[in-house]
C-alpha cells in the first residue's frame, strides 16, 4: 500500500557514478517532477540505465546526492522499475504478479482479484497459469510490467521496455504505459526511439557519455535542439 | 549363485525380522534428513546471502564437511552421549534417537553446502529484482529456497543417500542391537562377518532397490512439477 510521503520530485544533485576507473555518470544535476512521461534519450553507453538504477535507489552515487521528495531514503518506497531483461520468478505468470502484490503489502484476500485485473490489463489473462519462464520475450516484458504496476507505484522507471518488440507489441505496451501515466503514475523511461519521444514524452533528458546535454520540453527538443549533439541525434546522425 | 537365489527367496518370503530392519533404517535416515533439512536449508541460504569476515572460511569448512568420515561423527556423538559425556544423562546412547542425531550431523553439511551453492547462483540472477521490490532478508531467503526447490530436491536426495548407505555412525552410536538398533547396513556388516552371505546379499539388494525407488520417485515428481511451474 502507498506510503504517505511522496517520492517526487526525484532530484539528482551533482551526482557522479564511477565503477573502477570508468565514469558512468558525471556530475549530473537533474530534477524530475510529477506529470506526463519523462523520456531519457541517448546513445548506447550514455548512462541511461545507470540513471534509472540511481533513480530507483539500487545503486548509490559515488558523489553527490539522489533524493526522493527531498528525502534520501534509499529503499524502493513508492517506486517500481522494469528492467530491460526482467527476471521471471520460477512460478506461474499469476504467481509472479501475486508476488509483487504481496511485497507491496496488498492484503491476502484481495490478491487473487487484483492479479486477475493486472493480467487482464497487460493482456495475459489467458496465460495466467503458464510458467512465467515459458512465456515469449514480449509476454515476459508485459508480465514484468504487470508485476511493477502491482506496486501501485507513484514513479515507474522503465528501461527500454519496447526495445525488442515489434510495432504491434510496442503499441500495446505504450498504451499500458500511457494508461498508467493518465492515472497519475510518473513515467520515467529510457529509449533509443525518437518516435517514442514524439508519442509519449512531455520532456526529454538527453545524455551522452554520462553527461546531461539537455533537459527540455519534448517538442522543443525535437524541433529546436539546443546542443549540436542533440541536433545530430534528432537528425539521425551517429552521436559518439 | 545359489546364495543370491537364497537372497531373493528371503525377500520374497517377507521375513518379519528383515522387515523390521528395513523399516528402522528408513525411519532413522528419513528423520535424520528431515532434521538436517530444517536446519540446513535456511542455514545454506543465509550463508549464500550474507557477507561477513570469515565467510569464505565457513564456506570451505562446510564444503569440506560434506566428506566427514562417518566413524568420526559416530565417535563424536558417542562421546557426547556416553554415560560420562555431557549429554550422558539423557540415556540416548544405543537408541534409534542417537542414530538419528548422528546421521543428521553427517548429512547437515551436505544439505547446507549444496543449498548454499544453489541459492547463491540464483541470488545473482534475482538480486536486483528482489531489491527493487523491497523484499527483506527473510523474504529473500524464502523466495530463493522456493524458486530453487527443484535443484534442492537433489541436495536432499544426496543427503538421504549418504544417510541410508553409511554404516560407521549407526554402528558406533546404535550398537547394532538385534530388533532395536539394527539397520540394513549394520546387518549387512554383521551377517557378512558371520558368513551368512545370503542374508547379507538380500539386505544389500533391498537397500539398493529402496534408494533407487526413492530417487526415481523424486525424479518423477521433479519432472512433473517443473512442467507445471517452470
Amino acid at each position: 500500500m502507498r506510503a504517505a510521503a511522496s517520492d517526487l520530485p526525484l532530484a539528482f544533485d551533482d551526482v557522479s557514478l564511477t565503477v573502477g576507473a570508468t565514469t558512468i555518470v558525471e556530475r549530473l544535476n537533474l530534477t524530475i517532477g510529477p506529470g506526463a512521461p519523462t523520456l531519457i534519450l541517448g546513445p548506447n553507453g550514455s548512462g541511461k540505465t545507470s540513471l534509472l538504477r540511481l533513480g530507483m535507489g539500487l545503486v548509490s552515487p559515488s558523489a553527490g546526492n539522489v533524493t526522493w521528495g527531498g528525502r534520501a531514503d534509499g529503499g524502493p518506497g513508492r517506486r517500481a522499475i522494469l528492467f530491460q531483461k526482467p527476471v521471471m520468478l520460477r512460478r506461474s505468470a499469476a504467481a509472479n504478479v501475486a508476488y509483487g502484490l504481496a511485497q507491496s503489502g496488498c492484503p491476502r484476500g484481495l490478491r487473487a482479484q487484483r492479479t486477475e485485473e493486472l493480467l487482464a490489463r497487460v493482456g495475459l489473462l489467458d496465460l495466467a497459469s503458464r510458467p512465467a519462464r515459458r512465456l515469449s520475450g514480449g509476454e515476459q516484458q508485459r508480465l514484468a510490467l504487470a508485476r511493477a504496476l502491482a506496486r501501485q507505484p507513484e514513479v515507474l522507471l522503465l528501461d527500454e521496455p519496447t526495445a525488442s518488440l515489434d510495432p504491434a507489441a510496442t503499441r500495446f505496451v505504450e498504451e499500458i504505459i500511457l494508461a498508467a501515466a493518465h492515472s497519475g503514475t510518473k513515467i520515467i523511461m529510457t529509449t533509443h526511439d525518437l518516435g517514442q519521444v514524439r508519442r509519449l514524452a512531455r520532456d526529454v533528458v538527453f545524455l551522452v557519455r554520462g553527461r546531461l546535454f539537455e533537459h527540455a520540453d519534448a517538442g522543443d527538443f525535437l524541433d529546436r535542439p539546443a546542443t549540436p549533439q542533440a541536433a545530430a541525434f534528432v537528425r539521425g546522425d551517429l552521436v559518439l | 549363485m545359489s546364495e543370491s537365489v537364497n537372497a531373493w527367496h528371503l525377500i520374497a518370503s517377507g521375513d518379519a525380522t528383515l522387515f523390521a530392519i528395513v523399516r528402522l533404517s528408513l525411519a532413522v535416515s528419513l528423520m535424520a534428513v528431515t532434521f538436517a533439512m530444517i536446519v540446513g536449508l535456511p542455514l545454506g541460504a543465509a550463508l549464500a546471502l550474507t557477507r561477513f569476515p570469515g565467510r569464505s572460511a565457513i564456506v570451505v569448512l562446510l564444503n569440506g564437511f560434506m566428506g566427514l568420515p562417518p566413524v568420526v561423527v559416530g565417535l563424536t556423538v558417542y562421546l557426547l552421549l556416553s554415560r560420562s559425556g555431557p549429554l550422558g544423562e539423557l540415556g540416548l546412547l544405543f537408541t534409534p534417537t542417537a542414530m538419528v542425531i548422528a546421521q543428521a550431523l553427517l548429512v547437515l553439511p551436505i544439505i547446507a553446502a549444496l543449498t548454499r551453492q544453489t541459492v547463491e547462483d540464483l541470488w545473482l540472477e534475482y538480486r536486483e529484482e528482489l531489491s527493487a521490490m523491497g523484499v527483506g532478508r527473510g523474504g529473500q531467503i524464502a523466495t530463493l529456497l522456493w524458486d530453487s526447490r527443484f535443484s534442492l530436491v537433489t541436495a536432499l536426495l544426496a543427503g538421504f543417500g549418504r544417510a541410508a548407505a553409511e554404516v560407521g555412525t549407526v554402528m558406533i552410536v546404535g550398537g547394532n542391537i538385534d530388533g532395536f538398533t539394527r539397520t540394513m547396513t549394520t546387518a549387512i556388516a554383521l551377517e557378512t562377518s558371520k558368513g551368512n552371505l545370503p542374508l547379507a546379499l538380500g539386505v544389500g539388494l533391498i537397500l539398493i532397490f529402496l534408494i533407487l525407488l526413492i530417487n526415481a520417485t523424486a525424479w518423477a515428481v521433479r519432472v512433473w512439477s517443473e512442467q507445471r511451474a517452470g
